[in-house]
């Protein structure tokens, strides 16, 4: 009875802890078919109008345009970056890469508001004039750390004698890489991009320094947010961005340890 | 060069660090031999191998093969293959594209290489396997594979890292025999590294004996078993019962030696008189008889095992503080002792080994 009762208590608690992560984030989607540009209880009525409106916005379009465009870029150069230095930080005993990991990691903690303004000083001195070039650039750093992470781990999770093997088979070091390491990890590359993605596309602090003219989609939110009846539309916006980024998310998680417990089952099966 | 030195190792050194983990090898193999480095783990045997295959360089000395020296040669441009103690098989290929993995420069055709591939297969008993993908093999399989792979380049020596070590027993001497029997038909050299001493003593034409870094003896299997050249040898290979001696004189080569409990005996030694020696004896060569025969130590049986084949005893001897270790043949059914027997232990004057104390 007793266990019973301490069963049920945690999974009580279980049940307000997921209520408290996801419950606000769900405001977002039930008042954006809400049939009234007040965000208040109670519902007034089932509509698509705001996302209908929102899709016709042509600003909407653009900034959703600017976002995957710099997103994209950020993704695919942090991606490249990081794969080489995930290969040797792995792989080779490199002086000092215990320090340069510990560095690269330590950037995600630095607070974004102390990056983007730091970013946009540089700038200033080397008088580059900010656009969505400079966004791009901002995120390419702020995803680095997460592509080297992603990367890692899928590096370590795979026999080095592979290598060897494919050297020792007669392939060049370059060959090794596109015939044995790059399949293996392609998955984590995959990963790295799909994460480095969501990481610029959510990213307001960065954008809001270092952008000109051409805004992000959430640089666009925020500057409608000063528009009450603008309300309802970022609200199906956000609720939109809300459905992708978990869907790339949850993607690029099942796509990074594809492999990884079937192999691990396999060798307990040899 | 010669067919005597195909693969040299001359005066090869690796330190890592502070450690040495192979010190001043210095090694022959043949062309066309079964060749094993046999020691404990952590006494420089893969750090060798793996110099040869050009994934470690040497600290000091040159490695030869076929006269061409290859220290400086990147591993991917050796005349060597490797079957990796992994296997190292390319989960991400299937069988086939593994074992035509190292036929891309070779530039065949389509059917050149199917027919390679797939003689390769039949080498292996593995025809019909070349669809299957790396991560579906069993453990066999895979070591099959392995060797398929590295074979099917035609290499001057095949390395072997402990390729035996992943299967089980009964699997694993099957492979032995078959490795063999491969080696002999294909007439690679094969040099082999292994801890397992009847796994080298079984396969083997002939057997370095590592430790520490260092080569302590080269020599065929029943050399090395008969006659060790130092402790480490003697009690590594087999069993052996070590009696120390004391050289009392010599007519030669052949040294008078007083080994209590022994008594005196003679064999072929070193030393002048007064020289402390070790005299070993396996436990094979002691003959047990339950009657005083001439010669024969007395002792009693402390320990008895029944093995089937054979049996083995404790022997506790006057003036030794250790028991003797004997082996016998069960040919009669009726043979063996019991604990508590006494017995009279004698031995074959040709069998002593007499080492340097």
């Amino acid at each position: 009875m007793a266990k019973k009762r301490g069963r049920g208590g945690l999974f009580l608690y279980a049940i307000f802890y997921l209520a408290f992560l996801y419950v606000p984030v769900l405001f977002l989607p039930l008042f954006s078919f809400n049939n009234s540009v007040f965000i208040a209880f109670p519902l007034s009525g089932f509509t698509t109008q705001w996302y209908a409106q929102m899709f016709a916005d042509t600003a909407v379009q653009q900034a959703l345009f600017n976002s995957l465009r710099v997103g994209a870029v950020a993704a695919l150069v942090s991606t490249t970056l990081a794969l080489p230095a995930a290969k040797a930080l792995t792989r080779y005993r490199v002086p000092g890469g215990g320090a340069v990991l510990a560095l690269t990691n330590l950037s995600l903690f630095i607070p974004e508001i102390v990056l983007g303004i730091s970013l946009l000083i540089l700038l200033n001195i080397l008088t580059i004039p900010l656009s969505l070039w400079t966004v791009t650039l901002g995120h390419i750093v702020i995803c680095i750390p997460f592509a080297i992470t992603v990367l890692m781990s899928r590096m370590e999770g795979f026999d080095k004698s592979l290598e060897e093997a494919s050297l020792d088979l007669g392939e060049s070091g370059w060959m090794t890489f596109w015939r044995v390491t790059f399949p293996l990890v392609l998955p984590g590359v995959i990963s790295s991009l799909l994460l480095s993605f969501m990481v610029s596309f959510d990213d307001f602090l960065i954008a809001y320094f270092l952008s000109g003219n051409d805004a992000t989609l959430p640089i666009y939110i925020w500057g409608q947010l000063r528009f009450p009846y603008k309300l309802p539309t970022v609200l199906a916006l956000g609720a939109m961005i809300l459905v992708v980024s978990t869907v790339l998310v949850v993607v690029a998680e099942l796509v990074r340890s594809y492999g990884l417990k079937d192999r691990k089952h396999k060798m307990v099966g040899a | 060069m010669s067919d005597e030195d195909y693969l040299h190792i001359a005066h090869v050194t690796k330190r890592f660090g502070a450690v040495t983990a192979v010190d001043d090898a210095e090694l022959s193999i043949r062309r066309g031999e079964f060749f094993s480095l046999l020691g404990p783990s952590g006494c420089g045997k893969t750090t060798l191998l793996r110099m040869i295959a050009g994934f470690e360089y040497p600290s000091e000395g040159d490695i030869f093969v076929e006269g061409q020296k290859i220290t400086d040669v990147p591993a991917n441009l050796r005349p060597s293959n490797m079957v990796f103690q992994s296997y190292a098989i390319f989960p991400h290929l299937n069988v086939f594209d593994n074992i035509a993995y190292g036929l891309r420069k070779q530039r065949l055709t389509r059917t050149e290489l199917g027919a390679r591939v797939n003689d390769a297969l039949a080498m292996i008993k593995l025809e019909g396997f070349g669809k299957r993908r790396g991560d579906e093999l069993s453990g066999g399989q895979r070591q099959r594979v392995a060797l398929a792979r590295a074979l099917v380049r035609r290499p001057k020596v095949l390395l072997l890292d402990e390729p035996l070590g992943a299967l089980d027993k009964r699997l694993r001497e099957a492979m032995q025999i078959e490795l063999r029997q491969l080696q002999k038909s294909v007439g690679i050299t094969f040099l082999l590294v292994t801890h397992d001493q009847e796994e080298a003593l079984s396969i083997s034409d002939r057997i370095a004996v590592m430790s520490g870094g260092v080569i302590l003896q080269v020599a065929s299997p029943r050399e090395l078993y008969e006659a060790p050249n130092c402790r480490e040898v003697a009690d590594f290979i087999g069993e052996m019962n070590f009696f120390d001696g004391t050289v009392a004189g010599r007519d030669g080569e052949i040294a008078t030696i007083d080994a209590p409990p022994l008594g005196r005996l003679s064999a072929v030694a070193a030393g002048t008189p007064g020289t402390k020696v070790l005299v070993a004896l396996r436990p094979e060569k002691f003959t047990l008889s339950g009657a005083e025969t001439p010669g024969a130590i007395k002792g009693t049986v402390t320990a008895a095992a029944y093995l089937g084949d054979r049996s083995h005893f404790n022997i506790a001897v006057a003036g030794r503080s250790e028991p003797v270790s004997v082996a016998s043949q069960n040919a009669a059914k009726t043979d063996g002792h019991a604990s508590g027997d006494i017995v009279f232990l004698s031995w074959a004057p040709d069998a002593v080994v007499v080492l340097a104390a």
